[in-house]
């Protein structure tokens, strides 16, 4: 059993960091098999789910974002040390969740995305989550490698920058991403009216 | 850890089309120095790093372009890149201008991406900035009058990334062109938290940016740094400019 995850480690890791058509090629099929039921669609270019990157969940699960197609994505990035904007950015996240309707509550996946990956380990994550009553699945932390942080920030036109051990300045931006993980809005700035962000969750989500 | 990157390694050297192009590297001695950007009056400690001598060129691109395909202009992913990306070349295989001139109009996904190509990497900002504070004779020359002269000069030279790569000066670490022939992305351009057009404006902003009040110029003088700085700040990585080119760096191996 130990060997075979090894092995799809392994192919996770290839999987990550082919570059030619061959080997392209390959990947695609195995994903597609792995693919649920209903998800099979093709991924949109300008989908997020064109990143290769794994993550770490604040339950210490490895996931790909692809596993979060189908729902609609509401997205942050903070750092869990952050005293200034995050808690802030926080509250901004379940105000709009709040105004969701019960009946689309199901369709709204939260994810926050670790800009310090090296102090924000699964535990810092979960412990994150628990001080801020954000134990629901709807709530999900998640940690990347440097890397792939830079480049999903990339993804955000996030700018962040590491201005002591303990502090990072960012922007603070919450995105939407469709079921298919297309962009669909994006919110800039804190404690700003988040109507506009609620309106555009509630003609996603089914 | 170790065996992580060598596994890392081994694949890279499985699945990428490695083909050893102008890629010659150098060694740039690290060291410290006082970013324009950084944190308050902080110095960064640069650690020792391999940086290309030359930039990447039009048929290094095609080269890789070729091998990868999915990275051709009519292939490519909206995702990674918007409409400007090889905006000058007539169709997928064929540029416009010299073979050896600097292939531009590359989103910083696809500079990143022939860098891992190449079992390299893009060079950080502050790695680039360190290189690049060096003239002929010494590692920093941010002082010296001919040195901001050059470097002012250029800006005013039109299309200067028409020229072959190569052909500027042959700095301290015996790197070319870091100035006078293209701007170059760089790993963490997206770390550049200034907005707006003036130089001290970071609290305008103050919504959209956390913490900005931390960031100053550390020397408003510096004013061929800033236009740099300003710049990255301006780009998003699936952007592509006439002016923006790259190259490739790597860490020192034990």
């Amino acid at each position: 059993m130990k060997n075979f995850r090894y092995v799809i480690i392994m192919f996770a890791l290839a999987t990550l960091f082919s570059c030619n058509n061959s080997s392209e090629k390959n990947t695609d099929t195995t994903e597609t098999a792995k693919v649920k039921k209903g998800e099979g669609e093709a991924i949109p270019e300008m989908s997020i789910y064109n990143l290769p990157s794994n993550w770490t969940t604040q339950n210490g699960e490895e996931i790909e974002l692809k596993s979060l197609q189908g729902k609609v994505v509401v997205m942050v990035m903070i750092y869990t040390t952050c005293k200034a904007a995050c808690p802030r950015l926080v509250a901004d996240m379940r105000n709009i969740e709040k105004q969701i309707p019960d009946e689309k509550k199901d369709d709204v996946q939260y994810v926050f995305v670790s800009i310090d990956p090296e102090t924000d380990t699964p535990e810092k994550l979960k412990a994150f989550a628990k001080e801020n009553e954000m134990e629901d699945d709807k709530w999900l932390f998640l940690r990347g490698t440097l890397g792939d942080t830079r480049e999903f920030a990339a993804v955000l036109a996030v700018n962040y920058k590491q201005i002591s051990p303990m502090d990072f300045s960012h922007s603070n931006i919450i995105s939407v991403f469709d079921q298919n993980g297309e962009m669909a809005h994006q919110q800039e700035g804190l404690g700003v009216d988040n109507k506009e962000t609620v309106q555009a969750i509630i003609d996603l989500a089914e | 850890m170790k065996i992580y990157s060598t596994a890392l390694f081994l694949l890279l050297s499985l699945f990428c089309e490695v083909t050893a192009q102008n890629d010659k590297m150098v060694l740039v001695k690290g060291g410290v120095y006082l970013p324009l950007y950084g944190a308050e009056d902080k110095v960064v400690k640069i650690e020792p790093f391999k940086m290309d001598v030359l930039p990447v060129s039009n048929s290094d691109y095609l080269k890789f372009v070729q091998e990868n395909p999915q990275w051709k202009k009519s292939n490519i992913k909206r995702l990674f890149a918007d409409e400007s990306y090889l905006t000058k070349w007539k169709n997928d295989e064929t540029f416009i201008g010299l073979p050896n001139a600097p292939v531009t109009t590359v989103s910083w996904f696809a500079a990143k991406k022939y860098c891992e190509c190449q079992g390299k990497r893009l060079p950080t900002m502050d790695e680039w900035e360190f290189a690049a504070m060096a003239n002929e004779d010494v590692p920093d020359a941010r002082e010296i009058e001919t040195y901001n002269q050059y470097i002012l000069g250029w800006y005013e030279t039109p299309k200067t990334y028409n020229n072959p790569i190569g052909e500027t000066f042959k700095n301290y670490w015996g790197i070319y062109d870091l100035h006078g022939l293209v701007w170059e992305w760089t790993l963490d351009f997206n770390s550049v938290l200034i907005s707006g057009e003036s130089r001290k404006d970071v609290d305008k902003d103050s919504n959209l940016f956390c913490g900005s009040a931390a960031i100053g110029a550390s020397d408003l003088m510096n004013y061929a740094a800033f236009m740099r700085y300003a710049f990255r700040g301006s780009m998003k990585a699936r952007y592509s400019s006439q002016n923006l080119g790259f190259r490739c760096a790597k860490d020192v191996e034990n």
